[in-house]
């Protein structure tokens, strides 16, 4: 059995003949080929393959690729600049060491920039608890904390691709 | 996952008449829990009835008496309204602590009221604060709603519209977390209602319950030191890796007292 699916995926409109139990992430990383959506557990407990749909960040291992029909997707493959120029978020984990191994990173600043959109100039604290939902087995988190604290200054910072 | 067919509802007629003629099909909300549950083939839907894109269900109405909510309406949406924070703010921290971000930001009111998990935070709102489960044939009240393990009143077919809860005079939620799965361990939602106050446990047994004696007391004062010697016995609750029954047990009556003094605040 196959349906059709079509979607936006980074400003650019895709359709293919799926299987209806294609998830979401695998549509993305298997049929799109943008390896950049992790996937760490396929449980919906580490966020590794965190996106955005229609600007809020789901876990794409989480939903059927037919929940995102007609969506607006963002992965990290969309969230730097045309010219390469990267995201204010993705600068900040570099310049603040927030990655070790780097298989959380995709998920992790797909997320904190969802977090920042919800909570302009977020506390230590509220970086922390509304991580709960990424997990990093390399970093401790707390390099992670700091490059979202560092981004949520940068007025661009809610803003992806361009 | 074993193979499915996959529709869109165009409108919860259309969702009911669709899950009529097939008496395999489900109803698909954000699936938070079902996609979890049919990875695990531990469910084999002829069909999924997709209610995502009914706009109709999404919503969240305040009125004098009470706040209704669309079943499709996502936990994000429910922790961020600035009227619900005003009319019921307990509802709005409950959906808010539920699982993680991107949890909240697809699972919604309705799926996880049908879905009954024992562990779930919603049930214990609904028997918290006497609401009321509106299908698309009836209105049931949430203590004659939630039968046990994943079990409810629901008949087949029969799809969750909405949900209206009553405004209380004052109410809280206090919820001691599994760390892994952030689902309560223990979570209990205690309520001054035009009913009389209401304490909801979910989490320590088989589904949520109340505790009528820490009602009661509570009737005589909704103090915090009326429910601090109240104990529930452990024989029926559960024990798994994360806790054992009379720790859980315990944990109610903390949980119990902690709401009361928030609820007071
Ligand atoms: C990592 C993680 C952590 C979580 N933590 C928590 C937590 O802390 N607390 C908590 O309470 N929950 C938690 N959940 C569950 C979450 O709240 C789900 O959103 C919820 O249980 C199900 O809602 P859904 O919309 O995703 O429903 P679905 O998964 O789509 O459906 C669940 C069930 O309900 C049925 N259903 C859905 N909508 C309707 C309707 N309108 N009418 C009739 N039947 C319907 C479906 O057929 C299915 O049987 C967690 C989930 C995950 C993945
Ligand atoms: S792969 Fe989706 S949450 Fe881990
Ligand atoms: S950097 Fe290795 S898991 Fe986070």
């Amino acid at each position: 059995m196959a349906v059709k699916v079509s979607m936006t995926v980074n400003g650019k409109a895709v359709s293919h003949e799926v299987e209806e139990r294609t998830l979401l992430v695998n549509y993305i990383r298997e049929t799109l080929k943008l390896t950049g959506t992790h996937v760490g557990c396929d449980t919906a407990q580490c966020g590794a393959c965190t996106v955005h749909m229609n600007g809020k960040a789901i876990k794409s291992c989480n939903i059927v690729a037919m929940q995102a029909e007609g969506a607006n997707i963002t992965t990290i493959e969309g969230v730097a600049k045309a010219d390469g120029t990267l995201h204010p978020m993705q600068q900040a984990f570099k310049e603040h060491h927030g990655l070790q191994c780097g298989f959380c990173t995709p998920g992790m600043v797909m997320s904190a920039i969802d977090l920042v959109k919800n909570f302009p100039n977020p506390t230590e604290a509220q970086i922390r608890e509304q991580l709960e939902g990424n997990l990093c087995r390399c970093t401790g988190y707390h390099n992670i904390v700091k490059a979202i604290k560092a981004a949520s200054a940068d007025k661009n910072v809610t803003v992806v691709g361009g | 996952m074993y193979a499915f067919q996959y529709r869109k509802a165009k409108s919860v007629d259309d969702a009911v008449s669709a899950l009529a003629a097939d008496a395999d099909a489900k109803v698909l909300g954000g699936g938070q829990s079902l996609v979890a549950a049919l990875k695990l083939r531990l469910a084999q839907p002829s069909a999924l009835v997709d209610l995502g894109t009914i706009g109709d269900l999404r919503y969240i109405k305040v009125g004098a008496a009470e706040v209704t909510i669309g079943a499709m309406t996502t936990h994000a949406t429910v922790a961020a309204s600035p009227e619900l924070k005003k009319a019921i703010p307990a509802l709005a921290d409950l959906a808010g602590d539920i699982g993680d971000r991107q949890v909240r930001n697809m699972g919604t009111c309705g799926g996880s009221i049908a879905n009954n998990d024992p562990a779930a935070d919603y049930p214990a709102a609904c028997q918290g604060l006497v609401a009321t489960i509106i299908t698309n044939k009836r209105r049931i009240a949430a203590d004659d709603f939630f039968k046990g393990l994943y079990e409810t009143a629901l008949e087949a077919g029969e799809i969750i519209t909405a949900v209206s809860f009553p405004i209380p005079k004052r109410a809280a939620y206090m919820k001691f977390k599994n760390p892994a799965s952030r689902f309560a361990l223990v979570g209990v939602f205690v309520a001054e209602t035009s009913a009389g106050p209401r304490v909801a446990v979910t989490g320590a047994g088989p589904g949520v319950f109340r505790v009528k004696d820490m009602e009661q007391a509570l009737a005589r004062k909704f103090a915090p030191e009326s429910v601090a010697a109240i104990k529930v016995p452990a024989d029926d609750l559960n024990s798994d890796m994360h806790a054992q029954a009379d720790y859980r047990a315990h944990l109610i009556t903390v949980m119990a007292k902690r709401a009361v003094e928030k609820a007071l605040k």
